[in-house]
C-alpha cells in the first residue's frame, strides 16, 4: 500500500482533516500518556498530513494512547488527534484480522481500581 | 423614440486586443433607436469626451451608450460629459466590455460577440431611461460619537477642532475607556494615563464638545445629515452641575464592599464613587445596587457631608433628544469571559488572571499600588507563566472562543513579560506562544528585546492544563521545538484573553441599521478603500468596534473617521442618489416584505385613503420609501410580491429589456 493511499484511507476512516491543525501543540501539552508515547499527538497529526505513516503503523504509541480524548476536547481548531491515532490503530488491527480482546475475557481482567472508561478504551484499542 | 448614440472604446489594446471594436460599433448601428455609432481609442480622454459632446449636438441624441470599462471606473466621467452636452446625466448607460468581456476572454470572435450582446442590452436599457434629478436634503452640523474611549475621544477632538459641535455618549461614569485601565503602552512604554488623561481634559475643556456620561443611546431615527437621536442619561443621583469632585462623600460612605469594576473586581470601592482620580467628568456617581439609602432609605451620609449639596436621591433618568448630521460608532471591546476555559483554572484560582487584570496589578493606581503581588496571598510571584491565544484563533470552540486573531495580545504579552523582568529581575518569566505576530512599526524589535535583553523565556507550544496545588499552579505545556512536554510550578499565570466587541454594539447596530459581521464587529463600506465608513450613509466607524486593533491604529482610524465626518458636516446640502426605490401605492398590499429586507431602514408604512367602488373610500396600509435613506440596492424590488416596488434607473421593465436583448 503506498503512502498516499494509506494517508487517504486514514483520513477517510477518522474523518479528520489534519490541514486544520495550526500547530499550537495544545494536544501534546494535554496528553496524560505523553511520557509513554514515542510519537506525540501533534506528531501524529503532522505525520499523517505529510504521509509519513509507516513509522506510526509500527509504533507502540498506538496502544499507549489512553483514548481519553483530552486532545480532542482541548484542540482549539477541532482537529481531533485521538481519532487519527484510532484510525491508524484500526488499520493495523484490521490487517491482522483479529480481535485482541473479546467481551468474554473482560471479567477475568477486571480490577476494582480500573475505571469503566478503561474498559471502553480497551475495546476501542484492541478490537477491529 | 429615443435617438441613441453608441460609443465603443478601445481602451488602447485593453479592449481592442480581444474585441473587434469596429465590428461592435457597426453591429450596434442597426439596433432600434441607434442613430449614431462610432469607436475611439480612449473615450475617457478629453478628445473622446469631445467626440461624445459633438455627436450629441450634431445628431440630437437623447441617450448615450458607452461600451467601455466598468461603470465604477468612468460612469461619473461620462455622466458629466452628457451633462456638459446638455443631456440629463442619467441618460447614459455603460456596457462593461472590459472587465466583463475583453479581460476575461482570449479569442477575438468570442469577445466580439459578447461585446455586441452587452452593447445591445445597454441600448435596450437606455431606450427606457428617463431623466432623473437627485433630491437635496439639509445637513445638521453636529456629530454624535458613541463611546468615550481613546477612539471616541480622538474622533471628537478632531471634529471639534474643525469647528463642529460634537456630543460624546459614554455608558460608564467617566470617559477614558480601556486605555485608562492600562499601565504602559507598547512599543514605547509610555504610561497610558500620561498620554490619555491630557486628552480627556482637552475633551472636557473643548467648547465644542459635550459629554453625556453614564448614558446610552436609546433610539436613532432619520438618515444621513438628519439623524434624530434619543439619549438616556441614567440617574447618577448626583447633580453634575454642583458636584466639585472633592471626594468627601466617598470617604464617608459606609458601604465599603462594592467590587471595583475599574480594577476588575480585584479590590473594593464605595457605593458612591469616582472611577479613578483623573475621571472626566470628575463627578461622583451612586451605585443604586449597593447604596443603602436608595435600597432601603437608611443612610444619607453622603448628602450630609456634601458641601455643594449635589446629592439628589430622587434624581430620575433623563431623555435627551438631539439632531445630528453624522454618527461615529466607537463602542470598543471587552476581553472574553475565561469562565468556560476549565483547563486554565481561571475560576478555580485567584492567581490565574487575565492580561487586563495584570495591567491593573502593575499600575501605580491599581489595587496593589503597582507592586506585582499575587491576588491570593499578596506574595511576590517568582515564576510567572503567560499563555497567549486564550480563546483567540479558536475555531472549534465557538461557545467560548473566537476564530479570529485578537491582534494585540502578542505585543502586550511581550510588554508584560519585559516589564516584569525589568522591575523584578529575580522572577522567571515564560511565555507560551503559537505564533508571535508582531507586524507594526518597531513591534518586532520590541518583542525581540524582551527575549534578548530581558531574558524572557519564549516557548513555542501551548499550555494544556493548569492545576492549582497548594500555593502553586501546576502548568503542563508542550515545547514543540524540543518535542517535549514540560511542567512548571508557577506562582502566577496570566491569560491573554481574546477580545470581542462590546455587548452594546449589537443592539446599537440594529438602531443604526449598520451591518455587522458574524463576530459582531461593524462592517466597513469597503474593506480596503472605505475602512472608516459603515455601508449606512452618515454612520462612521472608529476603533475596535470595527475589528481588533491597537492604540496607534485606533487613533489613526479615529482621525480618519473624523475627517470623513468633517467632510460631510461642511456641506450645506446633500445631493441624493436619484436611483432610489419607490412604491406604486395602487399596487402595494402593505405586506411588509420590502421593509423586512431593506438593510437601511428606508421603508415605512402609512395608512392612505383610496377611492373604492360606488364613491366609497378605502383605507389601506402602503409602503413609503424615504429617498434620502434609500441606497438603491434593489432588495425590495425583488422581495415585493405584487410588483409595486421599482427602482429608478433600474426599473423592472429596463432589466427585462436588457435580458430580452441578451437572449434574443
Amino acid at each position: 500500500m503506498d503512502n498516499k493511499y494509506l494517508k487517504e484511507e486514514i483520513i477517510r476512516m477518522s474523518g479528520v482533516n489534519p490541514k486544520k491543525c495550526m500547530k499550537c501543540g495544545k494536544c501534546t501539552a494535554t496528553c496524560p500518556s505523553f511520557d509513554e508515547m514515542e510519537y506525540h499527538p501533534h506528531q501524529f497529526v503532522y505525520m499523517v498530513e505529510s504521509g509519513d505513516i509507516e513509522p506510526l503503523l509500527k509504533s507502540e504509541s498506538l496502544y499507549k494512547c489512553l483514548s481519553c480524548f483530552a486532545c480532542i476536547d482541548r484542540c482549539p481548531r477541532g482537529v481531533e488527534p485521538a481519532k487519527l491515532v484510532e484510525a491508524v490503530r484500526l488499520s493495523v488491527i484490521r490487517k491482522q484480522n483479529n480481535n485482541h480482546l473479546k467481551a468474554d475475557d473482560v471479567p477475568a481482567l477486571l480490577d476494582e481500581d480500573m475505571p469503566q472508561q478503561a474498559i471502553v478504551s480497551a475495546f476501542r484499542k484492541y478490537t477491529k | 423614440m429615443q435617438r441613441i448614440g453608441v460609443f465603443v472604446c478601445w481602451c488602447g489594446s485593453n479592449i481592442a486586443g480581444t474585441v473587434d471594436v469596429k465590428v461592435v460599433a457597426e453591429a450596434l448601428k442597426s439596433e432600434p433607436g441607434v442613430v449614431f455609432s462610432t469607436d475611439y481609442q480612449y473615450m475617457c480622454s478629453q478628445a473622446g469626451q469631445d467626440l461624445i459632446k459633438n455627436a450629441v449636438k450634431e445628431h440630437n441624441l437623447t441617450g448615450i451608450v458607452v461600451c467601455s470599462c466598468s461603470p465604477r471606473m468612468h460612469e461619473a466621467t461620462f455622466r458629466k460629459t452628457a451633462s456638459a452636452a446638455g443631456l440629463n446625466p442619467y441618460m447614459v448607460e455603460i456596457a462593461n466590455i472590459r472587465e466583463q468581456c475583453s479581460w476575461v476572454h482570449k479569442e477575438m470572435p468570442l469577445g466580439t460577440e459578447k461585446a455586441i450582446i452587452l452593447g445591445k442590452a445597454a441600448v435596450a436599457k437606455v431606450s427606457l431611461n428617463t431623466p432623473l434629478t437627485p433630491g437635496e436634503s439639509p445637513v445638521t452640523k453636529r456629530a454624535l460619537v458613541i463611546g468615550g474611549g481613546i477612539a471616541g475621544i480622538q474622533t471628537a477632538l478632531d471634529i471639534a477642532d474643525a469647528g463642529f459641535p460634537v456630543d460624546i455618549v459614554e455608558k460608564k461614569a467617566t470617559i477614558g475607556g480601556k486605555m485608562a485601565q492600562l499601565d504602559k503602552t507598547f512599543p514605547t512604554l509610555d504610561c497610558a494615563a500620561c498620554i490619555l488623561t491630557p486628552k480627556m481634559v482637552d475633551v472636557a475643556q473643548n467648547e465644542n464638545i459635550r459629554i453625556f456620561s453614564y448614558s446610552d443611546v436609546e433610539e436613532v431615527k432619520g438618515f444621513v445629515g438628519n439623524f434624530n437621536v434619543k439619549i438616556k442619561k441614567r440617574a447618577r443621583f448626583v447633580d453634575e452641575t454642583k458636584c466639585t469632585g472633592c471626594g468627601a462623600c466617598i470617604e464617608k460612605c459606609p458601604q465599603k464592599k462594592v467590587p471595583n469594576e475599574f480594577n476588575l473586581g480585584m479590590d473594593n470601592r464605595r457605593a458612591i464613587y469616582i472611577p479613578f482620580a483623573q475621571a472626566v467628568p470628575k463627578v461622583a456617581t451612586i451605585d443604586p445596587d449597593y447604596c443603602n439609602m436608595l435600597k432601603n432609605g437608611k443612610c444619607g451620609v453622603c448628602s450630609k457631608f456634601c458641601a455643594a449639596g449635589a446629592i439628589d436621591y430622587k434624581q430620575k433618568d433623563e431623555i435627551i433628544e438631539e439632531k445630528y448630521g453624522a454618527i461615529v460608532v466607537a463602542t470598543g471591546f471587552e476581553p472574553i469571559s475565561m469562565d468556560k476555559f476549565d483547563e486554565f483554572a481561571y475560576s478555580q484560582s485567584k492567581d490565574v488572571i487575565t492580561s487586563l487584570e495584570f495591567e491593573r496589578l502593575t499600575n501605580a493606581a491599581g489595587p496593589t499600588a503597582g507592586k506585582l503581588l499575587r491576588p491570593s496571598d499578596g506574595k511576590h510571584p517568582q515564576k510567572i507563566v503567560f499563555v497567549q491565544c486564550v480563546g483567540s484563533r479558536c475555531s472549534a470552540c465557538a461557545e467560548k472562543g473566537k476564530e479570529y486573531c485578537s491582534k494585540i495580545c502578542c505585543m502586550y504579552t511581550a510588554k508584560h513579560a519585559m516589564l516584569t523582568r525589568d522591575k523584578y529581575p529575580d522572577t522567571e518569566v515564560t511565555v507560551f506562544y503559537i505564533d508571535v505576530r508582531t507586524p507594526g512599526k518597531n513591534f518586532d524589535e520590541f518583542q525581540r528585546r524582551a527575549v534578548e535583553e530581558y531574558g524572557v523565556n519564549y516557548v513555542k507550544g501551548m499550555v494544556g492544563k493548569i492545576t492549582p496545588e497548594g500555593d502553586k499552579l501546576k502548568v503542563r505545556a508542550s515545547d514543540l521545538i524540543a518535542n517535549k512536554q514540560i511542567n512548571i510550578d508557577a506562582d502566577l499565570v496570566v491569560l491573554a484573553a481574546a477580545i470581542e466587541p462590546d455587548k452594546s454594539a449589537r443592539p446599537l447596530a440594529t438602531m443604526l441599521t449598520a451591518s455587522m459581521d458574524t463576530n459582531d464587529f461593524f462592517t466597513e463600506a469597503h474593506p480596503k478603500l472605505r475602512p472608516v465608513e459603515s455601508p449606512t450613509a452618515g454612520v462612521f466607524l472608529s476603533g475596535t468596534c470595527q475589528g481588533p486593533k491597537d492604540i496607534p491604529e485606533t487613533v489613526s482610524q479615529a482621525g480618519a473617521a473624523a475627517s470623513k465626518v468633517i467632510g460631510l458636516l461642511q456641506k450645506n446640502k446633500l445631493m441624493g442618489n436619484p436611483c432610489v426605490a419607490s412604491s406604486n401605492q395602487l399596487m402595494c398590499n402593505g405586506c411588509s416584505s420590502c421593509e423586512r429586507v431593506c438593510p437601511y431602514g428606508a421603508i415605512s408604512y402609512e395608512d392612505k385613503e383610496f377611492p373604492g367602488p360606488n364613491r366609497t373610500v378605502k383605507t389601506r396600509r402602503v409602503a413609503v420609501v424615504n429617498p434620502a435613506v434609500c441606497q438603491g440596492c434593489g432588495a425590495c424590488t425583488v422581495a415585493c410580491p405584487s410588483g409595486a416596488m421599482d427602482l429608478n434607473g433600474f426599473m423592472n421593465t429596463q432589466i427585462m429589456a436588457e435580458v430580452d436583448a441578451i437572449c434574443k
